[in-house]
């Protein structure tokens, strides 16, 4: 018998309220055999966390799609010109402003580079500035708010009042100001020094790196919220207790037991990060800002189509058309994702 | 809330000072610093950019200077786009362009994303709903550069509809405003869906509900009062989006507005244009948002910004 309160339980089944059909033997209250406990696991196996999301993940329609044609374009991007002898700079004497053929399924632009091969170039582009920026973000983002949200009280909210003030900084005109000013003393530096460092700097332009620098500075403070929220609830968790008694440092309390703990929500919020970078890369290219020339990316094949737009519209449609298809699915996969890892928060 | 109202506008105005103290510095890590140009102007010109900003002194004076000169709406003269025109006076030519235009499209993403947001809330989980969300996802994920260009194709070349550049008359006006407002109108339709959705299932709906209020009433007057604050509070954000998307629709469609302007200086290298007009939009947006911050104290008095952050 067991005492709980004021009120009486028995562990003794009540048999006469059994519903009918069920009868228990006497062998039925034995001690499984080894056999028995196999065979139970077999029918039962347990379910990680990764497992149970991609179940959940696969049977989300919408985000299968997406990750489909993400894996089209990424194959697309990286696989496809490795099928071709030319490259983004090729340029072809009298085959300048082909139209859609065989040997030309882009057709070609004025300088007879084939059209095709350079939106193959521009999504991997998109894509490697897409996932670079994500990951700065994730770095700088998960650090920053897991040590405010840890730490607490006054070091918190000195933290939070500088994330107000970059949040209110607005991010596009920094972009554009970081470029303006990085140009010139990039441009002077990379005619100095011939170093291997140097001249990638160049090939990346000075548009691309102040995005990754932007990125660095102010892209992060949405990333720091969420972590610094789901630290402030984890902390509260028994097992950050447990081990803070029994000795851990901060440090290891954070990498160890609150960095796992909100993984779902640090991938998440990388992920749906993807497709903004992707989106303020095509922005400046379009511009004239980002990528410099001969390197493409989505957004400047559309500007230079800009031009031509009575003539060859499929040179703006077909860049236009892959780069939201991009950022569609980025973002569907993204929301998916979320669903998958963190049903909780499923609306 | 006179005293929050003042200790605010205090805080936006260092924030706007900090803002051009860091566009002048980083400014003058461009070699030659930000008033001269790759090639030397000329020496008139020289001498009296010398002498307004004491190019000669220490930079932390220069820097007072420039900040000084702001407030009383000097910001040097252009330096090659319309040469030596005091940027003060460019600015006001072509803000009111781009503002006209911001404007209407910010009118029309709030009055048509909201409804719609609240009619995909409304019907959720039918085939409505779903119809809704992908057009407002696919909305937030077509760049703004895509929309113009596409609606510019669609509408000025293949069927020669509506003119593809200028201002001349109301229907220049339609191409733009709806490039503009696409994605700030389906941003803020996925936030008042989501509000919306919040809203319906507060304990108070259904109080309404039980008391017999019809679903006419219990969406416009309890919901949606609600459903509102959220989407209040990303005005500020979405005057920056209009901003930004400015840019490229007032590229697109040849407007001469201040967007189109700031572009093109910065292509061509025209620092003090690129500092006044980054100064300026920046205060612009920082100025929105302490509205946003003071309205959303008016509607919403449960909550109590004086008392500081939590």
């Amino acid at each position: 018998m067991i005492r709980s309160g004021n009120q009486m339980f028995t562990l003794k089944p009540d048999y006469n309220k059994l519903p009918d059909g069920i009868e228990f033997q006497e062998d039925d209250f034995l001690t499984a055999s080894e056999e028995d406990k196999e065979n139970f696991i077999e029918k039962a196996p347990s379910v990680s966390y990764w497992k149970d999301a991609w179940r959940r993940l696969k049977h989300n329609r919408v985000a299968v799609v997406a990750l489909a044609i993400l894996f089209v374009i990424v194959f697309f991007a990286f696989i496809g010109p490795l099928f071709f002898e030319a490259d983004y700079t090729t340029q072809v004497r009298g085959s300048e402003n082909l139209g859609p053929s065989l040997s030309h399924p882009f057709g070609t632009d004025k300088f007879g580079r084939d059209l095709m091969i350079r939106t193959m170039y521009g999504s991997r582009v998109s894509l490697i500035v897409g996932v670079c920026a994500s990951l700065i973000v994730l770095v700088i983002g998960t650090v920053y708010g897991s040590i405010s949200g840890y730490l607490g009280g006054r070091v918190d909210s000195v933290m939070m009042r500088f994330l107000d003030l970059i949040y209110s900084v607005p991010d596009i005109l920094v972009v554009l100001l970081l470029s303006t000013v990085i140009h010139q003393p990039l441009q002077a530096w990379c005619n100095t020094s011939h170093s291997g460092l140097a001249s990638s700097l160049v090939t990346l332009g000075p548009g691309l790196i102040s995005i990754f620098v932007a990125f660095g500075l102010l892209y992060w403070v949405s990333m720091a919220r969420i972590i610094r929220g789901q630290v402030l609830m984890l902390k509260q968790m028994e097992y950050v207790t447990a081990a803070r008694a029994l000795g851990a440092s901060r440090t290891r309390i954070i990498r160890r037991h609150l960095w796992p703990n909100c993984i779902g929500q640090i991938i998440v919020t990388t992920c749906l990060q993807i497709p903004s970078a992707i989106f303020l890369e095509s922005f400046l290219s379009f511009l004239g800002i980002g990528v410099s020339a001969p390197m493409t990316s989505l957004g400047a094949i559309a500007a230079d189509a800009l031009g031509g737009i009575y003539s060859y519209p499929y040179r703006l449609v077909i860049p236009s058309i892959i780069l939201s298809l991009m950022i569609l699915s980025l973002n569907l996969f993204g929301d998916g994702l979320r669903d998958a890892l963190d049903p909780r928060l499923k609306k | 809330m006179a005293k929050y109202i003042v200790k605010r506008l205090a805080q936006s105005l260092i924030l706007v000072i900090l803002v051009a103290c860091l566009t002048f510095l980083l400014m003058n890590l461009v070699p030659g610093g930000p008033f001269l140009s790759e090639k030397s102007p000329s020496p008139e010109v020289l001498a009296a950019m010398e002498a307004k900003y004491g190019l000669d002194q220490p930079l932390p004076i220069q820097l007072k200077n420039y900040v000084v000169n702001m407030f009383k709406g000097d910001f040097g003269v252009s330096l090659k786009m319309q040469k030596n025109r005091p940027v003060i006076l460019i600015i006001k030519e072509m803000f009111p362009v781009s503002a006209k235009i911001g404007l209407i499209a910010l009118v029309m993403a709030v009055t048509i994303g909201i409804p719609l947001g609240c009619i995909s809330a409304y019907y959720r989980g039918t085939r409505i709903d779903s119809a809704l969300r992908v057009v407002m996802t696919l909305g937030i994920s077509v760049p703004s550069f895509v929309i113009a260009t596409l609606l510019l194709l669609l509408f000025c070349v293949k069927f020669q509809l509506l003119p593809s550049m200028g201002l001349n008359g109301w229907e220049n006006y339609i191409l733009p405003c709806t490039a503009l407002s696409f994605y700030p109108m389906c941003y803020t339709g996925r936030l008042a869906r989501s509000s919306m959705l919040d809203a319906i299932n507060q304990d108070y709906i259904r109080t309404a509900k039980a008391k017999g209020a019809s679903t006419k009433a219990i969406i416009f007057k309890h919901a949606l009062r609600n459903a509102l604050i959220p989407v209040l509070t990303y005005l500020g954000p979405l005057t920056a989006f209009i901003l930004s998307g400015g840019f490229v629709v007032e590229t697109v469609f040849s407007i001469p507005g201040l967007g189109r302007y700031f572009i093109q200086s910065i292509l061509n290298r025209d620092y003090p244009i690129i500092m006044a007009t980054t100064i300026f939009l920046a205060a612009l947006v920082i100025f929105m948002n302490l509205v946003v911050d003071i309205m959303y104290r008016v509607v919403d008095p449960r909550i109590d910004i004086t008392k500081g952050g939590n």
